[in-house]
């Protein structure tokens, strides 16, 4: 789905030959004694869509301000088109920002805002209305052109600060937690509309944000950031299916998580021992694992069946009790426990009307899931 | 709860008569024809006349506008740059001693600040006249218009002044284009701060001040030795009408842009 908003096969970073828009290499910054950002390495292509995911304080902004100028690497440099940025101060870079307040200027209209830095440019006088109308038209602020940021609505200043930072058509646009502000509805609306803007103007983008939806619907390659560290990079798919640790696999969407030990291995097919007297749990491991190695086999709870008898030809198959019922409306997700204590949950879509309900609290049930279903990781 | 019970007016009045009775006394006397201070010989305006063919007191007049006009513009700029340092300069050497020394004129007593001032300027050889009163009056009023201004700036949003670097201005231009323009009204009122201290300061211009550029303050508190006259009276009744009438239209003025960005913020919430 999203190579699909991007242009059928758009993965220029499975090309060796394609040259980066921005490469890091080696960036360290430290605060005095803390590091925010840690022996960082990653390229960044032309016309991307990258998004950084990561808890509160784990050195995203750190990063952005890095790539604006507004803070210098400690170690490590940072290249754009193949030049070393550091020296350049912010004013000379062909880099953009959108801020996490929005910073718009509160005595300018919103025209002025978004003349702000074209006027600073070497565009010629003449063309400056016309390409602020042409930014307003863009985030659909016609009308509001006049008024000052004070006299617009949320929604609107998000709208005016993307037009701001998109005027000068830079190389790239750096977006920091811009959907913050708004509410859920208005949030998946401009999250759309960022894609729809991104593909128009073909100018690359990277978006920070804390929310792992919106990473998963706007990139085309999403990193998730730990303590400064970047753990994962990759598509949104790849990164939701094929975690490489348990740190993304928790953090990105639910999932159950069993710690056992690997009992054989063949190919990529994995069992695992995870409780005395419990059937060995098949699963599938990118990477090869020795026999003994410590894991935790991580599965979606969507990817769980229940049935109330044992399926007769399921793979893995386990038994255990409804704890709990969590109905979202569609769907819902069974909380299973199991004759070890575990917790395992279960995902069903609700395709029937309520009423008629399979499960409830109590009922004996099996879990079962495929060989393919699930994943073994040892990080 | 908030009915006027017979202390309230009491307190009240006794608050307003302490305030405000000899300032009454001080207006009403303006308007007496006699030469006499304490007698009331009937209304007149006469003092009034007097005063306009006092060379003496006029020229002072002129020199301490002219003093005031100097003084708190430099102070301005001066208290301006100050104050951006200490908010935005992050942490430099010396940081804590700097900001605490730009606030030591507020408690150092005035004498000790006209006395040291002195012995600056004779030190140097600098001349005592109107430049050497607008310098000091520089220095010590410098300090309030940065404590208006950092305050100021300390609540306006940093990323504001990163944006303007961001869209390509140098550093002189954000402050220039973005971030002057925010900070104006405190600016302007560190301004008019700095002026009105300038206009009453009576005890570090006489130590600063030389024999041909007496300012008003200092005029008056001579003249007053030799007994007080109904001149005096008119002249200070002058400078409260001045006074009340700027204190009026600065808070009008702000209490009406305070009042128009209400309305202007509900229409958007509206909308
Ligand atoms: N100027 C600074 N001085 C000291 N520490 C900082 C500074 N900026 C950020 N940090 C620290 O670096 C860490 C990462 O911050 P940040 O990049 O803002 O995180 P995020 O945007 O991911 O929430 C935080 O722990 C923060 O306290
Ligand atoms: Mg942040």
């Amino acid at each position: 789905m999203q190579q699909t908003a991007n242009g059928c096969g758009f993965a220029p970073w499975q090309d060796p030959n394609e040259e980066p828009l921005i490469r890091f290499e080696g960036v360290t910054k430290k605060f005095g004694e803390f590091t925010a950002v840690d022996r960082l390495d990653v390229d960044i292509f032309k016309g991307e869509f990258f998004a950084l995911l990561g808890p509160s304080g784990c050195g995203k902004t750190t990063l952005m301000r890095m790539l604006a100028g507004f803070e210098k690497p400690t170690e490590g440099r940072i290249l754009l088109d193949g030049r070393d940025i550091g020296p350049v101060p912010p004013n000379k870079r062909a880099v953009n920002m959108m801020f996490q307040s929005y910073a718009l200027f509160p005595h300018l209209s919103v025209a002025e805002n978004i003349a702000f830095g074209l006027k600073r440019s070497d565009m010629p006088k003449t063309e400056i209305p016309g390409r602020v109308d042409e930014m307003l038209g863009l985030v659909q602020l016609r009308e509001f052109a006049g008024r000052k940021p004070h006299q617009i609505s949320g929604g609107q200043r998000q709208r005016v600060a993307l037009a701001r930072a998109l005027a000068k058509a830079p190389k790239l646009l750096l977006l920091d937690e811009p959907l913050g502000a708004l509410d859920k509805k208005l949030r998946q609306q401009t999250q759309f509309e960022l894609v729809d803007i991104q593909e128009k103007t073909g100018t690359t983008f990277v978006i920070v944000t804390h929310d792992q939806e919106e990473a998963m619907t706007v990139a085309t390659r999403v990193a998730v950031m730990d303590h400064g560290r970047l753990i994962q990079v990759d598509t949104p798919d790849r990164i939701y299916e094929m975690p490489n640790s348990v740190y993304v696999a928790d953090f990105i969407g639910d999932v159950n998580l069993i710690e056992g030990n690997v009992a054989s291995t063949e190919g990529e097919r994995v069992e695992i021992s995870w409780a005395e007297g419990q059937p060995l749990i098949v699963g599938s491991s990118a990477s090869p694992l020795a026999a003994g190695t410590r894991c935790s086999f991580a599965i979606r709870p969507e990817k769980v069946a229940i049935s109330a008898e044992r399926p007769p030809d399921a793979v893995n198959a386990i038994s255990g009790n409804i704890h709990d019922i969590a109905y979202l409306g569609n769907i819902s997700t069974y909380h299973v426990r199991l004759d070890t204590g575990h917790i395992v949950k279960a995902q069903t879509a609700n395709s029937r009307r309520i009423g008629r309900r399979d499960f409830t609290w109590e009922d004996a049930v099996w879990l079962s899931f495929t060989d393919t279903a699930g994943i073994v990781l040892t990080g | 709860m908030r009915r006027l019970t017979w202390f309230n007016v009491t307190a009240l009045t006794l608050g307003f008569a302490f305030l405000y009775i000899p300032i009454v006394i001080l207006v009403i006397y303006s308007f007496n024809a006699s030469k006499l201070v304490t007698v009331w010989a009937g209304f007149s305006t006469k003092w009034y006349f007097e005063l306009m063919r006092n060379e003496a007191f006029l020229n002072a007049a002129w020199v301490t506008l002219k003093v005031a006009l100097a003084s708190s513009t430099a102070a301005t700029v001066l208290g301006t740059m100050a104050a951006y340092v200490m908010v935005r300069g992050g942490r430099f050497f010396g940081r804590t001693l700097f900001s605490g020394m730009i606030y030591a004129p507020l408690v150092m007593p005035e004498v000790i600040t006209g006395l040291s001032l002195l012995l600056l300027f004779i030190a140097v050889g600098l001349e005592r006249g109107v430049f050497t009163v607008v310098l000091a009056h520089t220095t010590f009023s410098m300090c309030f218009v940065s404590i208006v201004v950092s305050s100021r700036l300390a609540t306006f949003d940093r990323s504001i002044e990163e944006a303007a670097l961001d869209l390509g201005c140098t550093p002189f231009d954000a402050f220039r284009s973005v971030t002057l323009p925010i900070i104006a009204p405190a600016v302007i009122s560190g301004w008019l701060l700095a002026f009105t201290l300038s206009l009453d300061d009576l005890v570090i211009a006489s130590f600063t001040t030389g024999p041909a550029s007496t300012t008003l303050p200092i005029r008056i508190f001579s003249s007053i030795r030799l007994g007080v006259s109904p001149e005096i009276n008119a002249l200070s009744t002058i400078l409260i009408a001045l006074v009340t009438i700027g204190v009026i239209t600065a808070s009008l003025v702000s209490k009406r842009a305070i009042m128009r960005q209400r309305a202007e913020e509900q229409r958007a919430a509206a909308t």
